[in-house]
């Protein structure tokens, strides 16, 4: 009867509950299709994951940096250590007086890298040039991270006429050559240093002094316009809007908009300023502006081997690999947090 | 040339005179907040010489007099006078040097923009084919590459091991090696503003129109597509000035070139403080002015661009 009075009507929008059953529990997961919540940074590190070449590149610096900082504590040798009788040693080469030890019996560590002219093993001097590598990048890193979240943080939260002028001021200062500013100030630090009684400045040297006064002074500009964008934009979006009209706090509208969104442009930017940063030293150094002596740096490594190319190119070949080494696996892995952290390119 | 680009023309320039402003206000207090006197480091004089030379370079007047003094003679061209290299005014001595300096950094300029293009749009139009893949993997090393590694590897293999090239700069052919040594990074690095830019250009829709109308792959290049992508690499005009011209301090003193970037350095050797003042005042205004100019030309040609 009820059959033949829907085929009577089958516009009827009158719902018929007969047709109606109950789901099985199989039926109820397939409806359950949302992808599982992730974090931001869950999402972006599984997407660094996946590349390839910005892990292999982070694989490097670790090892690099477990070279540079756990060797020297152990190893036969240091880098201060003169030994007249074994100059400008080959790879692998011994010494006579050396050979002699060894002929008695008597084990000698050999030098991987051969010794420079001052007969100092040419190995461990590359890790501590490594060393001062890589402590320049990841202070330089610190010191634009903190100094460009600050000031742009308050320009982008302040906005109007304090972001104005906070800004001109940053136009004003990214238009500065900085390596020449670097160059200038190490030449005056130097002179001041070297009359200076501190120990630490000493150690450190005018050239590594100044890379850290300029960095403190002038790099951490395009960090602060990066993170002004950021909160700028983000202050404006529909979605904050949007979460202050469903009563979210402000602690977390910080924590769940504010963070993440500026959190890629800071990991973006410090990877790309640690590279950046290790060019400067180097570059410094070569000239003879950078660490003091005995203290070897990669750049005064390769200056001094200048000296004798000819007879002992592989004085330069090895810190030029390393630097290279350095440098490249800092640029993919930059290249690599880029494309996981940016979120335009998120899917 | 509407009245907004003209205002912003001038703000512009005022920018870049307020910069080489700036340099030239650090330069001069840098140098004078170093404790000794430009003259006491020398061999020892007699406190006499020592302030009548003070005296002949103005270093007895208080500072923000000599600063004015400074300013006003710079403006008439005038750095003053060398004490590494005696009898020598720093003008003479930087126009020297900036001769070769400019030689060399000029053709490795163009030469790292017209391959640095060329690599560019054949990488982008061959993308993900093996050409792309090996232009990319060597742009990526080169980048890489500090500038005193480049010009000593090159040396090294070049002139010392293959014995192509002389290692000396005032050789004949010797300007060859600083050359390219100068021109890898930014050739490397335009390379890369030029593929993602012709990448860029290509995904475009006025590329499809213009395929779908049936223009010829190579006129679609050439008339349609490169113009457009030439715009980025306008920018990279300036950074590139930057690096030449501080990059010729480590490559002219490899193959003993006589430019400005050895003069400089070796101004430091000689703590010359008139001519280091006078050749990072130089440079700094060669750097903004390039800056200047790229920004300029930049809006010219692309007048999408929004003149904030």
């Amino acid at each position: 009867m009820s059959k033949n009075k829907r085929l009577k009507n089958p516009l009827s929008l009158q719902i018929d509950p007969d047709l109606f059953r109950e789901a099985t529990e199989d039926e109820k997961k397939q409806q359950v299709t949302m992808r599982e919540s992730i974090s931001f940074m869950k999402d972006a590190m599984r997407r660094l994951r996946k590349n390839k070449i910005a892990m292999i590149s982070l694989v490097i610096i670790v090892l690099v940096a477990l070279i540079a900082f756990i060797v020297p504590s152990f190893y036969p040798y240091t880098y201060t250590k003169q030994d007249v009788t074994a100059q400008n040693l080959a790879p692998f080469q011994y010494s006579a007086k050396e050979q002699m030890k060894i002929d008695k019996g008597i084990s000698v560590f050999p030098h991987i890298m051969g010794t420079d002219s001052l007969g100092r093993d040419y190995a461990i001097r590359v890790i501590y040039g490594t060393r001062i590598s890589l402590l320049v990048g990841i202070f330089s890193a610190l010191i634009v991270i903190v100094i460009g979240i600050i000031y742009g943080s308050i320009s982008g939260y302040f906005g109007g006429k304090v972001d104005m002028i906070m800004m001109r001021i940053v136009d004003i200062i990214y238009s500065l050559p900085d390596v020449l500013i670097v160059i200038l100030l190490s030449v005056a630090i130097k002179d001041i240093v070297s009359n200076s009684k501190s120990e630490l400045i000493a150690r450190l040297g005018a050239g590594m002094v100044s890379i850290f006064i300029v960095f403190g002074l002038l790099y951490w500009v395009s960090m602060a316009r990066q993170v002004r964008g950021q909160i700028l934009s983000i202050k404006e979006q529909e979605y904050v809007l949007a979460s202050k009209a469903i009563g979210a706090s402000p602690a977390r509208i910080i924590r769940k908009h504010m963070v993440p969104n500026c959190i890629s442009v800071i990991i973006i930017v410090a990877a790309m300023q640690i590279p950046s940063a290790i060019f400067t030293e180097s570059f410094l150094s070569f000239l003879g502006l950078g660490v003091s002596v005995p203290m070897p740096s990669l750049g005064s490594l390769a200056s001094d081997a200048r000296t004798a190319l000819r007879s002992y190119p592989y004085q330069l070949i090895f810190p030029a690999i390393a630097i290279f080494l350095i440098v490249l696996s800092f640029n993919l892995l930059g290249n690599g947090l880029r494309d996981a952290f940016d979120p335009k390119l998120r899917n | 040339m509407n009245a907004k680009f003209l205002r912003y023309l001038f703000k512009r320039l005022f920018m870049a005179v307020l910069t080489i402003f700036l340099v030239i206000a650090i330069t001069f207090f840098v140098m004078h907040a170093i404790p000794a006197s430009p003259f006491s480091s020398e061999k020892a004089k007699s406190d006499a010489v020592i302030a009548a030379l003070e005296a002949k370079y103005g270093f007895d007047k208080p500072v923000p007099v000599q600063f004015i003094n400074y300013l006003g003679n710079i403006l008439r061209g005038d750095f003053g006078l060398s004490t590494g290299w005696v009898g020598n005014t720093v003008s003479e001595l930087i126009m020297g040097g900036f001769s070769y300096s400019a030689r060399i950094g000029f053709t490795a300029a163009i030469i790292a923009i017209v391959l640095g293009v060329i690599l560019g749009s054949v990488a982008a139009l061959r993308r993900d084919k093996l050409l792309d893949k090996i232009i990319q993997v060597i742009t990526t090393a080169l980048v890489s590459m500090p500038s005193f590694v480049m010009a000593t590897l090159l040396l090294l293999l070049f002139a010392l091991q293959l014995g192509w090239l002389p290692s000396l700069g005032n050789q004949p052919g010797g300007l060859v090696l600083p050359v390219i040594s100068l021109a890898l990074y930014p050739m490397a690095y335009v390379t890369r503003l030029q593929r993602s830019s012709m990448l860029d250009v290509l995904g475009q829709d006025y590329i499809r129109t213009a395929k779908a109308k049936g223009v010829h792959n190579s006129k679609l290049i050439f008339k349609h597509a490169l113009k457009n992508t030439l715009t980025p690499v306008i920018t990279y005009a300036g950074p590139m000035m930057a690096y030449i011209l501080t990059g010729s301090m480590v490559v002219e003193n490899i193959f003993s070139v006589p430019g400005l970037g050895r003069l400089f350095t070796n101004s430091m050797l000689r703590t010359d403080y008139m001519m280091i003042m006078g050749v990072t005042i130089f440079l700094a205004t060669m750097i903004i002015l390039m800056n200047f100019l790229s920004d300029i030309l930049y809006k010219v040609v692309d007048p999408r661009i929004d003149l904030g």
